[in-house]
């Protein structure tokens, strides 16, 4: 069973989002999207201060198998990205709520937050795809 | 309902990552593809390839029928305990499939052919052997394990019978030797040293399977294979080879036996009159020197012209992006691949990135 903290929010693309306290959003790959994929070993990531618009591609994950598209959950400007992964792709594999974050947004409409998926609408979404 | 083969039970209990490969359940990797890929290339690995398919041939007509089935002439083995590498061609000179045929008696040969093109390969064999006096008898209850890594041999040889340690450590490159049920070969499909081995009983291979892990011998899954054989830039069927490409477009010349020019061996026309053109393209190597991955399918741009990525990854040994790229026969230096609607620089280089533990590629390039 993948780990699913209770204080984030979800999309149904398996990713996590979490408001910050100066009102950004950090955005990453959930553990059961990171198993999923395999080890990672290419990330890329957007330019800082470039804007995205709801489902815009802010990411791409590459394993040893595939490539991913990570959408942008919200609209908002990019404020950071996670530079580390640049050398250490592994670390979403390792830590993908913590260390292995990828992108901080500011959104322009944080009240679009509200309507993504709670810990536990995650957690029943994630037990429907497998039946 | 996909196969399973004779391990199986081992990759359930390992908790291995299991995928559908050409109708059979196979692990993909045991926890870390990375991490059985580095044990091969600096210890020792074991894969389980029962899904593949053995063929036995047998008969005075052995000898033509593979003479005429093959690109590659088993006349080149000269005795008992030889093998080769070879592709089966159809009559327009594309690849059937490539497979590396053993001689294990005056009038008898093994082939081991792909998993994934077993049925057409049977049908094409059948056919072509049925007027014959050859018996074509696939062994589907066979085990078939590689053993492969700098360490592997040593590791693996006191596990197997009394007396074929001696005869299999004496083995040369595409060697081979039997006994007891049991055949070793000194071949691969990950650029490291090693030997495949095709064991009868399913429970002695069981036996064997469980003592190489004891010795330390990891695990390895479909995933590392696929990024040792590229590393090595050893084509896979399917991908770097297909019935719409001859060998000569496909790196795989040296495997084709013109001489002597009287064996009409089944494609030989077609490849002939390709050969005396000059083959318009060749498969490539390419090492990526920007960041990315590429991948199959990718188009390749070149000063001579247009190419495609025929298998691309990431290569663990050399912490960078690869590819095996068919490509105008003439492409040299640099190019560059579309990846994901981004041109990003590449260098040609020679299709064999890693051989023995070391990289045959300047990195710096």
């Amino acid at each position: 069973m993948s780990d699913v903290p209770e204080n984030l929010r979800y999309t149904s693309d398996h990713e996590w989002l979490r408001l910050e306290d100066d009102g950004s959003v950090t955005v990453g790959i959930t553990d059961h999207a990171q198993e999923a994929l395999g080890e990672l070993v290419y990330v890329e990531l957007p330019e800082s201060g470039s804007d995205l618009g709801a489902g815009d591609t802010c990411a791409v994950v590459e394993s040893v198998k595939a490539a991913s598209d990570v959408y942008s959950p919200l609209p908002g400007t990019v404020m950071a990205t996670n530079e580390s992964l640049a050398e250490q792709p592994e670390l979403v594999n390792g830590n993908p709520y913590g260390e292995g974050w990828l992108v901080r947004l500011q959104p322009t409409d944080s009240s679009a937050l509200e309507s993504l998926l709670n810990a536990e609408a995650y957690t029943r979404f994630l037990a429907e795809a497998e039946d | 309902m996909s196969k399973r083969t004779p391990i199986y039970p081992r990759h359930e209990s390992a908790g291995a990552r299991l995928v559908d490969f050409g109708g059979w359940q196979m692990p993909l990797h045991y926890g870390s593809q990375m991490d059985e890929h580095h044990a091969v290339r600096r210890h020792a690995g074991v894969f389980d390839v029962s899904h593949m398919t053995v063929v036995d041939l047998a008969g005075d007509g052995a000898r033509d029928f593979l003479r005429s089935l093959l690109a590659n002439d088993v006349d080149k083995l000269r005795q008992p305990g030889r093998g080769l590498y070879g592709c089966m061609l159809n009559y327009k000179g594309g690849v059937i499939d490539d497979l590396i045929v053993y001689r294990t008696g005056q009038s008898a040969y093994r082939m081991v052919v792909n998993a994934a093109t077993r049925d057409k390969d049977l049908a094409w064999i059948e056919r072509h052997a049925a007027p014959l006096d050859v018996t074509v008898d696939e062994r589907a209850e066979a085990i078939m394990l590689a053993v492969q890594g700098p360490k592997a041999m040593e590791l693996a040889a006191p596990l197997l019978p009394s007396g074929l340690e001696q005869s299999a450590a004496a083995l040369r490159n595409f060697a081979c030797c039997e006994q007891d049920g049991w055949f070793v070969a000194r071949t691969g499909y990950t650029g490291e040293s090693g030997w495949e081995l095709i064991i009868d009983d399913a429970r002695a291979g069981l036996d064997f399977w469980d003592a190489l892990l004891a010795a330390g011998v990891q695990p390895c899954g479909l995933g590392a294979r696929d990024t040792l054989r590229l590393e090595a830039g050893l084509s896979l069927y399917g991908q770097d080879l297909d019935e719409d490409h001859s060998p000569l477009v496909s790196g795989l010349t040296w495997t084709v036996a013109w001489e002597p020019a009287e064996r009409n061996f089944i494609g030989r026309a077609a490849i002939q009159s390709e050969q005396s053109a000059g083959p318009r393209l060749t498969l490539a190597g390419l090492l990526l020197e920007d960041r990315g991955i590429m991948r199959h399918g990718q188009r390749v741009f070149t000063a001579a012209g247009e190419g495609v990525v025929t298998s691309g990854g990431f290569a663990p040994t050399l912490g960078r992006s690869i590819a095996l790229a068919r490509v105008p026969a003439d492409a040299a230096g640099h190019c560059e691949v579309e990846i994901r609607n981004a041109h990003r620089r590449a260098t040609l280089v020679k299709p064999a990135f890693v051989r023995n533990g070391q990289v045959l590629v300047d990195l710096d390039s």
